[in-house]
Order: structure tokens, then C-alpha cells, then sequence
């Protein structure tokens, strides 16, 4: 176990765990500068792999970090990594919870839930183009993107089967 | 508030629900399937309930399912019966993709398994570009609006800013923006 590894990791993700705002997506492009660019804990190819990864594994796409930390640090890295992005928020809604009737439907909180939408919207389509950006594939990748977004905009296709099909053209085409 | 609903569900039972949530999701919205679960299903909760704590959810920072599933777990069970659903949705798919990273760093060596990652990742991107172009169509609508999307946009995929100050700055800036228009909307009490 590397404490100071596992410091970093706390330092890096507890202060993103307020900073996710409309679903775990959001982070994603601040996930990556981080681990490749400020830490140097990985590669963009290996980023891309956890990704990806994050990606085939069900629940929240947050695990994403877990798979950072599990790259980083080993289980201990995978533990901290998670306790970092899912604690903070959790203990902070928590406490809300125990007072939201009261509030709900007040113009502040309809304010908050307005507010951050924008905001949300362009930290989830930076976070789409930051790992597009750092796909390898050139030309293909940006292909499988724009045809998976279409086809997911326009039909009630499983995702999954979306993620299958975008392999499996990389595996014939590169 | 639950009069009309079947008797609150043991911690288990809530732990249980929210693994097989966490367990047979992929690819977001899991809000809506929470909703069937939980709601519709079991009639756990009522559903105005089950809608301000998506307000909740989607209002304050941290991962929206997650969020929600405290906000049921401590409507039915108070403080456990939350650690029971968020643990239930967040614990075994941890376990499920640590797993899955350990056997992936068995043939993570060979090339074949990192291209189709690399094709998996692609069409994972339309995934969230999806999700970040709808909400860019109901976020946007307006010219400050816009401009809060455009510039938390290129703040951080253009000029790579850390997000701490992006949204530092930009997430009070257009609260304060939407509380000015929603004070000019609102009628006099």
C-alpha cells in the first residue's frame, strides 16, 4: 500500500465528487487531465482502455474512477479512488434529504436546478470530445462516435449492442 | 406521507432492489428505471415523492443515481436504510469492473483486446454526446444560456482549465443568472 499514491488519489477525486453535477459523465474530461496530463499516472491509450472499460461494466459510469484507482494503486487505489468520488456528495445529499420536503419547489432551488443544466450540458459535451481527442483510430473513431450518436439520438436501441458493434469495426477495419 | 403504500421494505430488501438496479444497468438512465422499480412495482414510494427527490438528485452535486437512491433509501429507512441503496448500487458493480480490470490486465498485452476497446470507447462517446446534446437542447434555451454552455464548453475542452475553476465560476454565475429570471417571472405574492 502506497499512502502517498493513495493521498493523491483522494486529493484528485474527493474535491470532484462536488463538482459532478448532472450525472457521473460530467467529470470525465477532468478525470482524464488529471490522470495524463497533471499526474502522469497513465497513458491516453491506457485512459482510453479504462474507459472503455467503465463502459461494459454496469452501474454508475463513475467507475470509471474506480478503474483509475485500480490502475494507480492496485484494491487499496480502487477503494480510495471510489470512497473519494462517491462519499463527499453522498454525505452532503444525505444531510439535504433530511430537509428537502420543506425546501422543494422554492425559487433558490429552482434557480440551483436551472442553473447548473447549462453548465452540465457543456461539461457532458467537453468530456464527449476530451476522450474522442484522445481516441486512437483517427478517422474511425470520430465515425463510431457520430453513427453511435446518431443511432442512439434516433432509436431505442441497447446501448450495449452500440458498444459491441463499435469493437467489433475496429477489430476488422484497424 | 405513505399512507397508502405497502409497509416500508427491510434493509435487505432495499440493498437487494438497488444491486439488481446497479447490476442490469448500462449506459444511463437509470433514473427512469429506479422509477418502475421502485415506484410503479413495488409502490414503495409515492411518485411526487419519487420526483422531488429527483430534483434533489439532479439540484446538488454528486452521481444522480446515486443521489436518488439515498433519497429513497432514507424515505423508507432512514439513515441506514440510505447507506442500503446506495451501497446496493454502487457496491457490486464495483465489484463487477474491478473483476473485469483484473482479467482485462491478464491479456492486456494483447493488441487485438486494446483495438476493440478502443472501438468499445468510440461508440461509448455517442453514448455521451447523446445524453450531452439533449441536454444541451433543454439547457440552452436563450442567449445567456447559451453562452454559459459555449464557454463552459471550450473552458474546459479547449483551454484544458481545471474544473474546479470552471465551474467555480460558471455554476454560481448562472444560478444568479436563473434566480434573476425567475424572480422576474415570478407574480407578486
Amino acid at each position: 500500500m502506497n499512502l502517498r499514491l493513495l493521498g493523491d488519489l483522494l486529493a484528485v477525486f474527493a474535491p470532484l465528487s462536488f463538482l459532478t453535477v448532472g450525472g457521473g459523465q460530467s467529470v470525465v474530461a477532468d478525470i482524464h487531465r488529471q490522470s495524463v496530463g497533471v499526474h502522469r499516472w497513465m497513458s491516453d491509450a491506457q485512459f482510453l482502455d479504462l474507459f472503455a472499460l467503465s463502459r461494459i461494466t454496469p452501474g454508475p459510469g463513475s467507475l470509471l474512477v474506480t478503474l483509475v484507482g485500480w490502475q494507480v494503486a492496485g484494491l487499496w487505489g480502487a477503494l480510495a479512488a471510489s470512497a473519494a468520488i462517491f462519499l463527499p456528495s453522498s454525505v452532503l445529499v444525505y444531510g439535504l434529504a433530511r430537509v428537502w420536503s420543506r425546501y422543494s419547489g422554492r425559487p433558490l432551488i429552482r434557480a440551483i436546478e436551472s442553473g447548473l443544466a447549462p453548465v452540465a450540458a457543456g461539461m457532458i459535451l467537453a468530456a464527449s470530445c476530451t476522450v474522442l481527442r484522445a481516441a486512437e483510430g483517427g478517422v474511425w473513431a470520430w465515425s463510431v462516435a457520430a453513427l453511435s450518436t446518431l443511432v442512439l439520438m434516433w432509436t431505442r436501441v441497447n446501448p450495449l449492442l452500440m458498444l459491441a458493434l463499435g469493437g467489433a469495426v475496429f477489430l476488422a477495419v484497424i | 406521507m405513505r399512507e397508502d403504500l405497502r409497509p416500508a421494505p427491510g434493509l435487505r430488501d432495499i440493498f437487494t432492489v438497488f444491486s439488481k438496479i446497479g447490476l442490469t444497468s448500462f449506459g444511463g438512465g437509470l433514473s427512469g428505471w429506479i422509477l418502475r422499480e421502485v415506484v410503479q412495482r413495488r409502490g414503495w414510494l409515492g411518485e411526487q415523492e419519487f420526483l422531488s427527490g429527483l430534483a434533489l438528485a439532479q439540484a446538488f452535486p454528486g452521481v444522480n443515481v446515486v443521489n436518488l437512491a439515498i433519497w429513497i433509501g432514507y424515505r423508507l429507512r432512514g439513515g441506514w436504510g440510505a447507506f442500503a441503496a446506495a451501497a446496493g448500487i454502487v457496491v457490486p458493480p464495483m465489484a463487477v469492473a474491478i473483476l473485469l480490470a483484473a482479467a482485462f490486465s491478464e491479456v492486456g498485452h494483447s493488441q487485438r483486446v486494446h483495438v476493440a476497446l478502443g472501438g468499445i470507447a468510440a461508440a461509448a462517446v455517442g453514448l455521451s454526446l447523446q445524453t450531452g446534446l439533449r441536454a444541451a437542447r433543454h439547457a440552452a434555451r436563450g442567449l445567456p444560456r447559451l453562452l454559459i454552455l459555449a464557454t463552459t464548453f471550450a473552458a474546459i475542452f479547449f483551454w484544458r482549465l481545471p474544473l474546479l475553476w470552471v465551474v467555480g465560476v460558471m455554476a454560481p454565475l448562472s444560478i444568479g443568472l436563473a434566480w434573476l429570471r425567475i424572480r422576474n417571472e415570478a407574480p407578486l405574492p
